[in-house]
C-alpha cells in the first residue's frame, strides 16, 4: 500500500521554475505551450494491512500541517494498494 | 542580557550570531534543537544556514524540532525572537510569523550588499537603526522571496509590520532594488505584537566595519536597549 501525494504551487504564487521550464519548452518548439507548474510527488510506502480510511485521515493531516505549506501550496492525496 | 542562539542540524551562522551579540554587549549561549528549554534567556535568534538541508521546504523540518515549542512559549509571553535567513523561513514555517519565503525570482542564490529601508523604527529590532538613510546588510540566498496573500499584505501594511523594504542606495524601493521579486519589497517583518521579528539580510554580518557595515549591529543593539527598557519598568 502506498500513498501518493502530489503538491503543486498556488496559482496566486509566482512560479519562476515554470516559466523558465515553459520558455525552454517553446524554444524547443512545443507550440500551444500555455503554463507550466513545476511541484512535488511524494511516494509514501504503508506496512501491509494497514487501515486505508486511518492512513487517509493521518496522512491528509500530515500532508497539511507538514509536507505542503498551505500559503504557497495545494495537495492532492491518493492512497492505493 | 542573555540571548539564546539556536542550532539546528546545518545551521551555520549560530557562530556570527553569537559573536554579534557579544560585540553588542550582551552574552550568549548555544541551544541545541533538541532541547526542550531555552534556559534564562532575555531573547532568541534563529541563526542563518540550510537546516536540514533545506529538504522539502527550507525550515519545514526545523519548525518541528523540540525547541521551537520552547520558542512559541516564549514568544507567546511576549520574549524577544529575532530569525535570520533560514531563521525567517523557519518563524514562517512555524506560524510564528505570517507569509512564506519561496525560490527566488530570478532563480539564482544571490550573494551580495543590499540598502535596507526601515519602514517601521518604533519596535525593539529597528529603534537603533540609523534614521537619515538606508542600512547596509548583506544577503546570500537561493529562497529569499517573501510571499504572503493579498489580505495579509495588506494586514501587514496597515498594521506597520513591515519592517524593511529593500531600496536602492536613495532609498527608493524599486524593483531593481529587490534582489529576490519579494512582495512589497519586503526584506523583513514582524508579528502583530513585535516581539518576533525575521529578515533574510544579515544583520549578523554587519556587526563590525571590517565586515563592511555595522548596521547590523544595531539590530541588536535596539533589542537590548529595549530588554533594558522593560526591566527598569518590571
Amino acid at each position: 500500500m502506498k500513498a501518493k501525494i502530489i503538491i503543486t504551487p498556488k496559482k496566486a504564487v509566482l512560479d519562476p521554475q515554470g516559466k523558465t521550464v515553459q520558455n525552454a519548452l517553446e524554444h524547443m518548439g512545443h507550440a500551444g505551450v500555455t503554463g507550466v507548474h513545476v511541484g512535488k510527488y511524494l511516494e509514501i510506502d504503508l506496512a501491509p494491512g494497514t487501515d486505508k480510511a486511518a492512513a487517509t485521515q493521518a496522512l491528509d493531516d500530515a500532508a497539511r500541517r507538514f509536507l505542503s505549506n498551505p500559503v504557497i501550496e495545494d495537495y492532492r492525496l491518493e492512497i492505493v494498494d | 542580557m542573555r540571548f539564546a542562539i539556536l542550532q539546528f542540524p546545518a545551521s551555520n551562522c549560530d557562530q556570527d550570531c553569537l559573536h554579534a551579540v557579544r560585540v553588542a554587549g550582551a552574552q550568549g549561549r548555544f541551544v541545541w534543537h533538541k532541547e526542550t528549554s531555552l534556559g534564562d534567556v532575555d531573547a532568541v535568534v534563529v541563526p542563518g544556514g540550510f537546516s536540514y538541508g533545506d529538504y522539502l521546504r527550507c525550515g519545514a523540518i526545523a519548525r518541528f524540532s523540540p525547541v521551537m515549542q520552547a520558542v512559541k512559549r516564549f514568544a507567546d509571553d511576549g520574549g524577544l525572537v529575532l530569525g535570520i535567513c533560514n531563521g525567517f523561513q523557519i518563524l514562517c514555517e512555524a506560524g510564528l510569523l505570517p507569509g512564506a519565503l519561496i525560490r527566488n525570482r530570478d532563480l539564482r542564490f544571490h550573494c551580495e550588499q543590499v540598502f535596507l529601508k526601515t519602514v517601521n523604527p518604533a519596535t525593539p529590532f529597528t529603534s537603533a537603526l540609523p534614521k537619515d538613510r538606508p542600512s547596509l546588510m548583506p544577503i546570500a540566498h537561493g529562497e529569499g522571496c517573501y510571499f504572503a496573500d493579498a489580505e495579509t499584505l495588506a494586514g501587514l501594511q496597515s498594521r506597520g509590520q513591515i519592517l524593511w523594504q529593500y531600496c536602492d542606495a536613495s532609498g527608493a524601493t524599486t524593483e531593481s532594488a529587490n534582489p529576490n521579486g519579494s512582495l512589497l519589497n519586503i526584506a523583513g517583518i514582524a508579528n502583530e505584537r513585535f516581539n518576533v521579528a525575521g529578515l533574510m539580510p544579515h544583520p549578523d554580518r554587519a556587526a563590525e566595519s571590517v565586515l563592511g557595515s555595522e548596521d547590523g549591529l544595531r539590530v541588536f543593539e535596539g533589542m537590548i536597549a529595549a530588554l533594558g527598557a522593560r526591566r527598569a519598568v518590571a
